[in-house]
């Protein structure tokens, strides 16, 4: 992480690593052997837990566990709910950060506000604010009832609930992207006759492929796993309205434990890669960057 | 950012597509929760966010917010500096499970926690001998939001830290400085503002934060009940009306930090700008 700036490292004859042999060394080592225990007990022990709970009374219960017609109709609510949240914050984020960072226009400060809403406010009140306006007591409700439209304690809920949580992901991360590379090389494109599309595609997009991903993968995770939100409006229908995360909260509290820890290790294992494929981006993204100042 | 208006096409579009989304998800919903409120009374808002149990809720997560936000500024900070400056065995390996409680289901995480803690767990057990207990206390509640809460200071810092130049700190050392002086004197004021953003963040999500910590905490009216637990608890009662009172009042202290963040964040831009 520390040595990717190239053009920083390239400029100081001393890189970081070289320069601090004066240092005590007593202190690096105890702040190094602090460090590892604390990322021990806090990160690394609670993986290893779910792990040692879920295989601890072996592999068919595990496989029991996993299989079972709940946790399977749980895991396809899940992927259907972050497939369709993060499809539509991902069109999202591009056209906000595309008119945000391309444009001047009154009220955009209010725009952004509004987008980063969601971080700040907690999942629950998120999910209550879903059943306020899609709800029993809702002014909305008589015009759903009508025309039968389920969209509180429903998967339409659910989908949006997690879109209102993870609005922010994709945005954030590509408007500062684009507002630093400035629109010389769209204004340059727009003069020689090329589109909206064309422009999109072929200039902006692969500069921003790699913020895109990343920030794809970010949205993607948190919303497999959101949890406060997704259960206020879910209303705890089992086979019906339970995402994964949900359906471990019912394992557990009907002390499952096995099964919750079960269930838990296909999520562990899911974070993993998402970590690792974070890492990779990262890696690849800084590579080529590196290529280009070259 | 362009000060030639609009050369570049797709204004109408890409604005439209923003408007409408950010006004059907995010301001239709908050306008709903205003106009609930509206058919409230003054005196019942502020006796349904004022009642015994809920104000005992907002200590609770206050305090344990604080405190977690406070424990990460030191190891956060710790673990960013180590990060970045040296290089050892298992680096990689801490930097790439920084991020762990962004990526981790929030409900896995809350299981997994309490497993370790109650007064069977590989850490509960040798430290209820002591006589200490994690799990179904407040110090579990601070458990689980600083493993949640742990991304936001060191991700604030690091990139602070990586563009500070070892110049200044070896200047202090030349000089005569103690490793203690030149943090104090050279890199704390670098990264101040940096770690008071992630301090907020860190604080404000914690308040906010319910999966993980509904699991460790047992609870306990009175004692460790968190106040997002006090929303759901009176959703479930069907009092909606109380409900969205809490909610009010935890909505307008995450205002009033996400107030204070962006100031913060204006006076960095402003001086880094100049």
């Amino acid at each position: 992480m520390a040595i990717f700036n190239f053009q920083k490292a390239s400029l100081s004859p001393a890189p970081f690593a070289r320069g601090y042999r004066e240092e005590n060394p007593l202190i690096r080592r105890i702040l190094i052997a602090l460090s590892l225990i604390f990322t021990l007990l806090i990160l690394v022990m609670p993986l290893l837990v779910v792990i040692s709970q879920a295989f601890g009374t072996g592999w068919d219960n595990f496989w029991k566990a996993v299989t079972n017609i709940f946790t399977l109709k749980a895991l396809y609510l899940s992927l259907i709910t972050t497939f369709s949240a993060v499809t539509a914050n991902t069109v999202f984020g591009l056209a906000a950060a595309w008119a945000l960072s391309r444009y001047n226009f009154k009220g955009q400060g209010f725009l952004i506000t509004m987008i980063d809403l969601p971080f700040a406010i907690s999942p629950i009140i998120a999910g209550l604010i879903f059943i306020l306006t899609y709800g029993r007591l809702g002014w909305m409700n008589s015009f759903l009832q009508e025309h039968q439209i389920k969209i509180v304690f429903a998967t339409p809920g659910l989908i949006m609930a997690t879109i209102f949580v993870t609005i922010p992901f994709v945005a954030r991360e590509l408007i500062p992207v684009l507002v630093a590379r400035g629109s010389d090389e769209e204004q340059a494109a727009v003069l020689m006759g090329a589109g909206f599309l064309t422009i999109f595609w072929r200039v902006t997009l692969p500069h921003i492929k790699w913020a895109l991903i990343y920030s794809v993968i970010l949205c993607a995770a948190r919303a497999m796993g959101e949890f406060g939100a997704v259960s206020v409006v879910s209303g705890h229908l089992r086979g019906k309205t339970n995402t994964l995360p949900l359906h471990i909260e019912i394992l557990y509290n009907e002390h499952h434990y096995n099964d919750a820890f079960a269930v838990s290790a296909i999520l562990v294992i899911t974070s993993v890669v998402i970590l690792t494929a974070r890492s990779v981006v990262e890696h690849i993204s800084k590579r080529e960057e590196r290529s280009n100042v070259r | 950012m362009s000060r030639k208006k609009r050369v570049i096409p797709g204004f109408s579009l890409t604005l439209g597509i923003t408007m409408s989304y950010v006004g059907f998800f995010v301001m239709l919903p908050m306008i709903s929760m205003a106009l609930q409120t509206a058919n409230l009374s003054f005196k019942e808002i502020i006796d349904s966010a004022t009642d015994a149990r809920v104000l005992s809720s907002y200590k609770v997560s206050f305090g344990c917010s604080f405190l977690a936000a406070l424990i990460n500024s030191v190891f956060g900070t710790m673990l960013a500096w180590v990060i970045v400056r040296y290089r050892f065995l298992g680096r990689s390996l801490i930097d790439g499970l920084i991020e762990l409680p962004f990526a981790l289901p929030t409900a896995v995480a809350g299981i997994a926690l309490t497993f370790l803690t109650t007064n069977k767990g590989w850490i509960g057990q040798p430290l209820s001998r002591l006589g200490v207990s994690i799990a179904y206390t407040k110090l579990g509640i601070i458990v689980a939001l600083v493993f949640i809460t742990l991304p936001f200071v060191v991700r604030s810092i690091q990139p602070i830290l990586e563009d500070l130049s070892p110049d200044y700190e070896e200047a202090g050392r030349t000089l005569g400085a103690g490793s203690f002086t030149i943090f104090w004197k050279i890199i704390f004021p670098e990264i101040k503002p940096a770690l008071l953003t992630g301090f907020a963040l860190a604080f404000a999500r914690g308040l906010g934060e319910y999966g993980s910590v509904i699991f460790i905490a047992g609870n306990k009216p009175f004692q460790t009940e968190i106040a997002p637990l006090m929303i759901v608890t009176r959703l479930e009662e069907f009092l909606y009306g109380q409900a969205t009172a809490v909610a009010l009042f935890m909505l307008l202290a995450s205002f009033i930090i996400m107030f204070i963040v962006n100031r913060v964040q204006i006076r960095v831009a402003r001086l880094v700008g100049d």
